[in-house]
């Protein structure tokens, strides 16, 4: 077993957390995140051409067809181009597409459409509303589920780790000004999942070793129990992030968002939950009172055998 | 207290888990009955992930667009002879409901083979006779197939095709009914001389308001409509309009929703008739919340196209059945029910007046019945009409406005064109028995043609405007992409983390390895079995479970190299299993319900992610704990082990 000392460098971490957290706060508010066609509503339509094209010469032929060029840019490849349009108040844009692919049609051979979106204005705000709520929802569903097994203390510290996991990678999207999506909504709700078996499984460890260790301060208990799960943690993130690199790699253009919002998620939540949720619980002063077991329970122990080890 | 912890722990495992404690031996034994059904469900879990190991054969979609035509064996040779002289390879074609399938080998075949088809089967200058669509055809050995094998279905950024959600428009639904009532209101008053003011408002939101001149005359008012409209579905009460004495009616919420329910359901009827018409494989129409239509066209790529197909409306007729002394110009002749109908032709009603329709059954007799209700309008011109006809047949007519696309030859360029033709035919002819108001039934039918009639004259009209609210495109090309992609990411990932953990933890990572591979065919197999859609988010859910899955043995295994230190082997295995468990539980638990929260708000591309994650997690559960269990016992849990490689 490793022996860091974990909860000595307790409060570097929270210093860092702090930051991280008010870098990510301030890129979301100064720098806004950058929503997608998701969340706005909107026109998108994405289509291959056979040879690299310029940028220019779509936006002049899109133009000359009477269309409004909205955005347009190279995505992946020199020959695939996404043209973007935002939503126009009382107008209807659900031909919009169609023309748009018709109007390139017409003025380039081999064009094809890969890809046409349209979200209407109504659909992009409730999308935007439920998100928000499934987020709200999940995090307080964790944490009557974990005041229910553990108890309140823990349930602040995993949420204030699930919290913190939230912001960075939204922060993240919000400093690189990357696409923000519905995959990538996805994507930050499975962070939560993911930091959230990481906080349960150190937090598991703790309440073992405040129950069966007779000797040692909250400090000394919480560094044990960080460097007995290590090696476990350790282990899962990498596996997790060995298939996500792969997804990163391999599976193209539409599903990198998620994957990146993942494995920043991954990075993070492992870090939260020995950093985050371990210093919180150590901040708000737990002790063995905490988490002594109501006394009938003790009595009548069958198992004695299983506990010579200690 | 420690002890009761682990009481606990143990207490649980014995009862549930193989390997619990039994007996009170430290090594524990699995029993027999354990290991056979860990067997059964890896066999069905095999049997039912096998269909994926199919690939589908690309294939071409014949079906009759004129109800003339049929595609028999005949023809299916034709087109056999036809694809295979322009050097395609026909793998075998078979017979559909009306239509066949004809297999080819590869997309670009699939391709060429249709274009082919559509020259050859719709000749130049005719109506379309026929639909050629591309589709993927099964190649799952039909036994599987025959005990529910299936493989999984591909979403629509797997296949390519176009997908849109229309939003009815409930308050023109609501508003339009509401309209109804104040003509049947007016109606009802004006049989009885009861005289009220004329007002262009009467309709507010969801109540209607009606003024008189005296009191008496809105008392005498109430007493003829209060029967008409009552609760639960309105409320009537005096009002004051405009300065004068009336009274408002006002719908109840029941009443409503009633009234929306039925809107989006006509509207449905009325695009799977005309989706039907399109020509696609497999096409979705689906309720998406209370006011809004999902419809899936798999392979659709001219989305403009689609959409004009949608918006076509069908309509009824209501003529007499020719009498003794009509002369013969006013005469003509329909086939119906394998006989002649002579009917007038004058019409004395068309469909636009029906404003429900809904099959019921008689309160005496019990015999089926449609049950009509007109507008005010309607009701008057058929009142004039069938009051001098009593005994008289009267029969309905139903009028397609098909959509019709016809084949043309412009400067040596073929050139579809699409338009519409009303398509006629009498669907029922019935003996009137009374004079007929605003609310008639037709009645001597049986139960299926009187479902068809209601079903027939609601699909006939939109009960409200639609409108296209999202509308998502996938080219054919870009669907295939993904699939290779989220496969390829799948294979990649899988084979990392089956290497590093056989490394990381030998023995031991082998049997992970066993489990992992043993929960993706498990995951694979539900998901086949519930017919989930497989999409790109859903692949990146099997992605992330599969390095998600191997947490639980992860955390067994971390657990049995610290009890190794203080504890013999067996025990030290033992006691890894026991005390991982609760906490493998627990983290699961919670992640479960951050993939249901998901799952409950996301539509589309979030709920396919959703799925496989949430099914992953119980499946990673099951293997990692009870089937990597069941192993470790076989391969240490019967003999003494001195040394455990870990």
């Amino acid at each position: 077993m490793t022996t860091f000392d974990f909860m000595g460098k307790r409060h570097i971490a929270a210093g860092i957390s702090s930051l991280l957290i008010v870098v990510a706060i301030g890129a979301a508010i100064f720098g806004g995140l950058n929503p997608g066609l998701d969340f706005t509503g909107g026109v998108k339509v994405e289509v291959g051409f056979p040879d690299a094209v310029d940028i220019e010469q779509v936006r002049d032929v899109l133009v000359a067809e009477g269309l409004d060029s909205g955005v347009v840019q190279h995505y992946g490849s020199e020959t695939d181009v996404m043209i973007r349009m935002p939503p126009v108040e009382g107008v209807d844009q659900s031909a919009l597409g169609n023309e748009i692919a018709a109007a390139l049609g017409r003025n380039f051979d081999g064009v094809q459409l890969r890809l046409s979106d349209f979200v209407g204005p109504s659909v992009g705000e409730e999308l935007t509303e439920s998100g928000g709520l499934a987020l709200l929802v999940a995090l307080g569903a964790v944490m009557i589920y974990i005041m229910w097994r553990f108890t309140g203390k823990f349930a602040v510290g995993a949420v204030a780790a699930l919290i913190h996991d939230v912001i960075v990678v939204v922060g993240a999207f919000a400093v690189f000004q990357w696409s923000f999506n519905l995959p990538e909504l996805a994507a930050l709700l499975a962070v939560i999942g993911y930091s959230l078996n990481d906080t349960i499984v150190v937090s598991d460890r703790i309440r073992e070793n405040f129950r069966t260790l007779r000797r040692g301060t909250p400090v000394e208990i919480v560094n044990r129990s960080l460097n007995q799960t290590l090696g476990r943690t350790l282990v899962t993130s990498l596996t997790t992030l060995m298939v996500l690199g792969a997804l990163l790699l391999a599976g193209g253009e539409q599903i990198s968002g998620f994957a990146t919002a993942l494995s920043i998620g991954v990075v993070v939540g492992t870090y939260s939950s020995i950093y985050v949720a371990a210093n919180v619980l150590l901040a708000m002063g737990i002790s063995k009172q905490d988490l002594a077991l109501p006394e009938r329970e003790g009595v009548g122990g069958t198992l004695e055998s299983l506990d010579e080890n200690q | 207290m420690r002890r009761s912890n682990s009481g606990l722990t143990g207490s649980l495992l014995g009862v549930g888990l193989p390997g619990g404690r039994t007996g009170g031996t430290a090594s524990g034994r699995v029993g027999a009955w354990r290991y056979a059904l860990l067997a059964a469900i890896i066999a069905v879990g095999c049997l039912y992930a096998a269909p994926n190991l199919f690939p589908p054969d690309f294939a071409l979609q014949v079906t009759v667009d004129n109800a003339d035509r049929s595609v028999d064996a005949d023809l299916l040779a034709e087109i056999e002879a036809l694809v295979g002289q322009a050097g395609i390879e026909v793998i075998g074609s078979e017979r559909i409901p009306d239509g066949g399938l004809i297999r080819v080998t590869s997309s670009e075949d699939q391709l060429r083979a249709s274009a082919l088809l559509r020259d050859h089967l719709n000749p130049a200058g005719e109506e379309r006779q026929y639909v050629v669509a591309l589709n993927l055809a099964s190649t799952t050995p039909l036994w599987l197939r025959d005990i529910g094998g299936e493989p999984m279905a591909l979403g629509l950024d797997l296949k390519g095709g176009a997908h849109f959600v229309l939003q009815v428009d409930m308050e023109q639904a609501l508003a339009k009914r509401l309209g109804d009532e104040v003509e049947k209101v007016k109606d009802m008053l004006r049989e009885q001389r009861v005289r009220y003011r004329r007002t262009d408002d009467a309709v507010r939101g969801h109540s209607i308001r009606m003024g008189f001149v005296t009191a008496q005359l809105r008392d005498r008012a109430i007493t003829i409509i209060e029967e008409e409209f009552r609760e639960p579905s309105y409320t009537l009460a005096e009002a004051d309009v405009d300065g004068r004495p009336g009274f408002v009616i006002t719908v109840q919420q029941a009443k409503v929703d009633e009234i929306e329910s039925n809107a989006i359901e006509q509207n449905l009827t009325g695009l799977r008739n005309r989706i039907n018409q399109l020509g696609v494989a497999e096409p979705l129409v689906q309720k998406l919340g209370g006011s809004r239509i999902v419809i899936d066209l798999p392979g659709v790529q001219d989305s403009a196209d689609a959409k004009r197909k949608i918006n076509k409306f069908a309509n009824l007729e209501f003529r007499l059945v020719a009498a003794a002394n009509d002369r013969p110009s006013e005469i003509d002749e329909w086939p119906y029910e394998g006989r002649v109908v002579k009917l007038n032709k004058r019409v004395i009603l068309t469909g636009d007046r029906v404003t429900h329709a809904v099959q019921g059954r008689d309160q005496e007799s019990g015999l089926p019945q449609v049950n009509i209700t007109l507008d005010s309008q309607g009701g008057e011109m058929f009142h004039d009409a069938t009051a001098p006809n009593i005994g008289r047949g009267m029969a309905v007519i139903f009028i397609e406005h098909k959509p019709i696309v016809t084949v043309e030859e412009i400067d040596g360029e073929r050139v579809e064109t699409h338009g519409s033709r009303p398509e006629k035919r009498v669907i029922s002819v019935a003996t009137i028995q009374a004079a007929l108001g605003y609310n008639f039934r037709i009645t001597g039918l049986s139960l299926r043609e009187a479902q068809e009639l209601a079903f027939l004259l609601r699909a006939g009209a939109l009960a409200a405007p639609m409108y296209i609210v999202e509308e998502r495109t996938v080219g054919a090309s870009l669907g295939e992409e993904n699939i290779e992609r989220g496969m390829l990411a799948v294979v990649v990932g899988f084979i990392l983390v089956l290497v590093f953990m056989a490394f990381y933890y030998k023995v031991f990572g082998l049997v992970a390895d066993i489990a992992l591979t043993l929960n993706l065919v498990i995951l694979v197999a539900v998901m086949s079995l519930l017919g989930a859609t497989l999409t790109l988010p859903g692949i990146a859910g099997i992605v992330l479970t599969v390095g998600m899955a191997v947490d639980a043995n992860v955390l067994i295994f971390s657990r049995v190299r610290e009890e190794l230190k203080s504890k013999p082997p067996v025990q030290a295995i033992q006691a890894g299993y026991d005390r991982a468990f609760l906490t493998i539980l627990d983290a699961n638990v919670t992640t479960l319900f951050v993939a249901l929260i998901l799952l409950a708000i996301g539509s589309g591309p979030v709920a396919g992610f959703a799925v496989t994650l949430s099914i992953g997690i119980v499946t990673s559960m099951f293997t990692a704990i009870f089937g990597s269990r069941a192993l470790v016992h076989l391969i240490y849990g019967s003999r003494r082990v001195e040394k455990v490689l870990i």
